[in-house]
């Protein structure tokens, strides 16, 4: 379960990115989050994501609160979250196989397992057959689909996407919304930032909206 | 728990070979470098280290000679041996009778001759005494100080020649201390550099692996081992290039030896030293990528 309690976020130059924030997001839940650009919505992610810190409040991820963390530990909580960052922040040097290798990598998985594991993530996204090629090569979609592998592969409890299907075309983004929607069938709880109107029609999640900072509307669909 | 740290030590430590390759040309150089730097002071070192051999063949411990007055009796024989006994600054001593010293000058110098003609046998009974390894001084000391021992005639310590050596190899250490330390500063200089680059063009990843939750020791790992690992093949470089000069100069001082019919040569390094080479360069690369680490590595925090 994700708490906010009274969260605020100002950045060092003065910008008020949130205020008073609260908000519970329950184990297992799909939760949009909208709003216009400069709304506070990656703010709201990355302070989940433990990225970011909040100025005041508190943020408390399965009873831990984050905002109090040494920051020591904070890298044993983000192993604990999948994210699929806005700008996709792959590696141009290395195949599409090393990229998702990297959080493995960090955990410390064996060769055999990290490989298995990854083959999965891929397969699951539909890039098993480029595992060998370099990132440069694959278009916007298939992009964004080995982000969201790198983020799945580690198998978190919570995934969080930034504009996941922020520069699509509509098809693409279906495409990548049913594998959100797969993973939240499996039981994990996904976070998703857009400001795609498209994506909202017909849906049956929670969607929570910002309006500067601030929590406008928090609307449970089911 | 364990194994995931070795499953990340090996991974980095193949990504570092990898990198090493990836761009061979400039490590070569930089490996070159680091080793040239090197054995400058680590082939003096073990020039100086070869002295005591080359000059001579004769034992590194200086030595006394003790020449017994002609009238000295076995009883004056015994008491010295037993002065010698107990004293902390002989490592060991020799004795060598009258009638020894004339058979080994027959068959030294062949001058049986000489000898057979002889009325007395005019040596001495003599000690050879050989000290502990302390400085030329200690030992002057010690050689007045038998010099007053009953039966005595002459007490002798070749101090001169002793002091001269002692000389030569201090001027010889303090020579590779300050070439070792100069040129230490110099591989850690460089490497903390060569890390600073590195770690710039590595910067998404770097800031990548911190947003997915690596600790900060493992974005420092692949860092410290391309240091650690590139000091090491400078150090190897090192070696290779004393044991190759070794082999040059020891060609020519065979040549030389021969002319005096001498037979010395210049050692290698010894196996112990080999290691603290290569110790030593690992630890200066490790040195120079880690203080580079820890003054670039915080300036990347990922937005």
């Amino acid at each position: 379960m994700i708490q906010l309690r009274h969260v605020s976020k100002r950045f060092p130059d003065g910008y008020m990115a949130l205020s008073n924030v609260d908000l519970t997001i329950d184990t297992g839940e799909m939760v949009f989050v909208t709003g216009h650009s400069g709304a506070g919505k990656s703010t709201l992610l990355k302070l989940i994501a433990t990225i970011e810190r909040p100025t005041s409040g508190s943020i408390t991820i399965n009873g831990h609160n984050i905002a109090q963390i040494k920051p020591a530990a904070l890298p044993f909580l983000r192993r604990k979250i999948g994210f699929v960052f806005q700008d996709h922040k792959l590696l141009f040097d290395r195949t599409v196989f090393e990229n998702v290798l990297l959080p493995l990598q960090i955990s410390g998985f064996d060769r055999n397992t990290a490989t298995s594991r990854i083959r999965a993530a891929l397969d699951k996204v539909g890039l098993l057959s480029k595992e060998n090629v370099l990132p440069i090569t694959l278009s916007g979609g298939e992009q964004q689909r080995l982000c969201i592998a790198r983020a799945v592969v580690h198998r978190p409890a919570i995934l969080i996407a930034d504009e996941p299907t922020g520069n699509l075309d509509s098809a693409y983004a279906r495409d990548i919304m049913a594998m959100f929607f797969s993973f939240h069938q499996v039981g994990v709880t996904v976070l998703i930032a857009t400001h795609d109107a498209n994506l909202l029609e017909d849906n049956k999640h929670r969607i929570i909206a910002l309006q500067q900072g601030k929590l406008q509307n928090d609307q449970s669909m089911a | 728990m364990i194994r995931a740290w070795l499953n990340q030590h090996w991974y980095v430590f193949t990504l570092t070979i990898k990198r090493l390759l990836s761009t061979p040309i400039t490590n070569l150089l930089s490996i070159l470098v680091m080793g040239i730097a090197i054995s400058l002071p680590a082939g003096i070192y073990t020039l100086t280290g070869n002295l005591p051999t080359v000059s001579g063949q004769i034992s590194i411990s200086p030595q006394i000679s003790l020449f017994l007055k002609q009238r000295a009796t076995q009883d004056d024989i015994d008491l010295i041996r037993t002065k010698l006994e107990e004293d902390r600054l002989v490592a060991s001593y020799q004795f060598v009778s009258k009638d020894q010293a004339l058979y080994q000058l027959q068959l030294d110098n062949g001058l049986t001759e000489a000898v057979h003609n002889l009325a007395y046998n005019p040596l001495p009974d003599a000690f050879v005494v050989d000290t502990q390894n302390v400085s030329a001084d200690i030992i002057d000391q010690l050689r007045t100080d038998m010099q007053t021992w009953p039966a005595i005639e002459y007490a002798q310590f070749d101090s001169a020649w002793a002091k001269r050596l002692e000389a030569l190899t201090n001027f010889g250490r303090v020579l590779v201390f300050v070439l070792l330390t100069l040129l230490s500063i110099a591989i850690v200089a460089v490497m903390f550099n060569t890390i600073r680059l590195q770690i710039l063009t590595r910067q998404t990843e770097i800031e990548v692996s911190k947003l997915i939750g690596a600790t900060d020791a493992f974005i420092r790992r692949p860092f410290l081992y391309f240091g650690a690992l590139q000091g090491f093949a400078g150090g190897v470089t090192a070696w290779l290039i004393i044991t190759f000069a070794l082999q040059i100069l020891n060609d020519e001082l065979r040549v030389i030896a021969g002319l005096y019919a001498m037979n010395f040569q210049l050692h290698a390094i010894g196996y112990e030293d080999t290691i603290s080479l290569l110790l030593f360069t690992t630890w200066l690369g490790w040195l120079g990528a880690r203080a580079s680490v820890a003054s670039h590595l915080w300036q990347i925090e990922p937005r």
